[in-house]
């Protein structure tokens, strides 16, 4: 049960949205613009983020929803997805998105822990300002986004189902409400 | 030094925010429904604490200060009173109501499940309705990120905490919208 009163059988943010129209329409275009606007990053490699962090910070929801909708970017190479998120050593994952990734679990713990050592790290393996900059700024998102969701025990279903049809979603017709 | 090359001077949040304006203008959107609208039972001086207390537990320098100067501009106060509420709102002379709202504020800024059944509780005991409830965790949150985006392209911010205070009645007057941030 949600701590405050949200329509009953709503999933995650949504029912937040809901909840509250003024905010939940900066938060959805700000997802919209962040994983699927302009930017050097694909979709997949952007949601891969938003997942990663999502895990970091054990949020149920945003993580299996973003981790679905990151196998549907990857297709037949989806089982990256999983490979990251058990903290195995992704092998098909590039040396960029391993450093970028690096830098996002960074900034999931606080922004002061990112060092020169990691942003050079990103830039000899290719990272231009854009990747870095919305690396950090995805990973700040799902900061904001992980609290939202779990700070008011919104309602998180349970079952891969519900979350690969929430991923499809979310890869094909974005995050407009 | 910021980690990347923005393309401006500004401070804080405002050079990533110009460098990247698509997402400046919906955070901007963001802050403004947050912590300017005047449609919200939290007074403003109240909602810029809690930001400016977040921020001081993130350890964000420019994020801390700028709210910090907002939150003294609304309640008219000194320094010392919100750097009092920063080190321990506990034993600050502020409503039981706000300190209830800070401590689930707190707890968001450790990770969202650290929130209690007990604390929210509390905070409705105190009169704190749902959408004070929901607006005090999203508050929260949203410092979560902008402080992290702050630091995490380790922009510089003024180390004059006057700079703050001065600034702090023009932004009251313009709010955060994408007109109030071109000063």
């Amino acid at each position: 049960m949600a701590y405050i009163e949200v329509e009953e059988g709503v999933p995650g943010i949504r029912s937040l949205f809901n909840f509250r129209p003024e905010t939940g329409k900066p938060l959805c275009n700000l997802a919209e613009v962040l994983l699927r606007g302009p930017s050097p990053l694909s979709s997949g490699e952007r949601e891969l983020i938003a997942a990663y962090v999502s895990h970091r910070n054990g949020c149920m929801f945003c993580m299996n929803s973003h981790a679905a909708a990151a196998r549907c970017w990857h297709g037949d190479q989806k089982q990256i997805v999983d490979e990251l998120l058990r903290e195995q050593n992704a092998g098909s994952l590039s040396q960029k998105m391993k450093a970028l990734l690096l830098i996002a679990g960074k900034v999931q713990n606080n922004g002061r822990s990112v060092t020169p050592d990691d942003i050079d790290a990103a830039r000899n393996a290719g990272a231009a300002d854009a990747d870095i900059h919305d690396t950090v700024l995805i990973a700040a998102a799902f900061s904001l986004f992980n609290r939202y969701v779990d700070g008011l025990a919104s309602y998180t279903p349970t079952g891969e189902a519900a979350y690969e049809e929430m991923g499809k979603r979310m890869c094909e017709k974005g995050y407009h409400i | 030094m910021a980690w990347i090359d923005l393309q401006n001077d500004l401070p804080g949040i405002r050079g990533p925010m110009i460098y990247r304006p698509d997402t400046g203008a919906i955070l901007n959107d963001l802050a403004e429904a947050l912590l300017h609208d005047e449609n919200n039972s939290l007074s403003r001086g109240d909602r810029e604490m809690i930001g400016a207390y977040v921020s001081s537990e993130n350890d964000c320098y420019f994020c801390q200060h700028v709210h910090g100067a907002m939150a003294q501009h609304y309640y008219q106060s000194d320094t010392s009173f919100i750097d009092n509420i920063k080190k321990d709102f506990h034993a600050a002379d502020i409503s039981e109501k706000l300190k209830s709202l800070l401590t689930i504020a707190g707890s968001v800024q450790k990770g969202g499940k650290n929130v209690t059944q007990d604390q929210i509780e509390n905070a409705k005991k105190l009169g704190a309705t749902d959408r004070e409830i929901h607006d005090t965790v999203l508050i929260a949150a949203a410092f979560c990120m902008f402080n992290r985006y702050v630091d995490g392209l380790n922009t510089w911010a003024p180390e004059d905490r006057q700079v703050y205070i001065d600034r702090a009645p023009m932004r009251a007057r313009d709010g955060y919208s994408q007109a109030g941030l071109k000063n």
